[in-house]
């Protein structure tokens, strides 16, 4: 009775971030602009990867490997973020420009 | 072009990630008889740890922890360390790299092979980190 729940709930969070993971990655494609598609990827990538692994951290129950889930998950959480904002202020800093309504989309914004 | 600062957030990330990451590379070193891993995935581990430092804090503060000059000798004493273990089997009268045969006193041959094949991956992750590091500021060496 307690493993049905445990899958229940697994499935529940695994399908979620899966739909996460999916947004980050139309949003990559789909968006125009360097910014918007960091802004994509990092938050709802985080959040789908963080999802899965709590997923399984449910499936496996008190274990050692879930330990180490855990510990994947705070590593995660930390590194994700912090590379998403290294790479945003390294574009900033390389004075990219953001896509504004006048921009010209083919010509890029190199000026 | 702006004057460039470095950012506080990915600074005190990499100095907060860097020891873990360093502590897991020692792990999968040390813990790869059993499970997967080795010297070589130990040894890129712990140059990535390296790697991190190197990158986000700057030449300066990063050639405290590390400099560059210990990176040759470093893989040198990994690639002896290698060696040495095959040789002194090979002298004791074994095969190369027959860790039964290393004449460590008061060890029988199942201890012995474990000990060996723990020294021949502490002597492929030193070269493995060593080499890895000795690449990047080879790399960086020009833009400095």
């Amino acid at each position: 009775m307690m493993t049905d729940i445990q899958i229940i709930f697994t499935v529940l969070f695994v399908i979620a971030g899966i739909f996460f993971l999916l947004v980050g990655s139309i949003g990559t494609i789909r968006l125009p602009d360097f910014y918007s598609r960091t802004h994509a990827t990092s938050k709802s990538d985080t959040l789908g990867l963080l999802l899965i692994i709590a997923g399984l951290i449910i499936y496996e129950g008190f274990h050692v490997n879930s330990l180490k889930l855990l510990l994947i998950l705070l590593f995660i959480a930390l590194s994700n973020p912090i590379g998403s904002h290294a790479l945003a202020r390294a574009a900033y800093e390389a004075n990219l420009k953001p896509l504004f309504k006048g921009t010209d989309k083919e010509k890029g914004n190199q000026a | 072009m702006k004057k460039r600062v470095a950012s506080p957030i990915v600074l005190l990330g990499s100095r907060l990630l860097s020891p873990y990451i360093m502590l897991f590379g020692l792990y999968v070193i040390f813990h790869g008889h059993y499970s997967p891993g080795g010297g070589f995935q130990g040894g890129t581990l712990l140059a990535a740890s390296l790697l991190l430092i190197r990158i986000s804090s700057g030449r300066r503060i990063s050639r405290i922890q590390f400099s560059d000059y210990l990176t040759t000798p470093l893989a040198v004493i990994g690639v002896l360390i290698y060696f040495g273990t095959g040789l002194t089997a090979l002298l004791a009268g074994g095969y190369f790299l027959d860790y039964g045969q290393l004449p460590i006193p008061g060890l029988d041959a199942p201890d012995l092979r474990y000990w060996g094949i723990l020294i021949i991956e502490l002597g492929i992750g030193l070269t493995v980190m060593a080499v890895l590091v000795s690449i990047f500021d080879d790399m960086i060496r020009g833009e400095d």
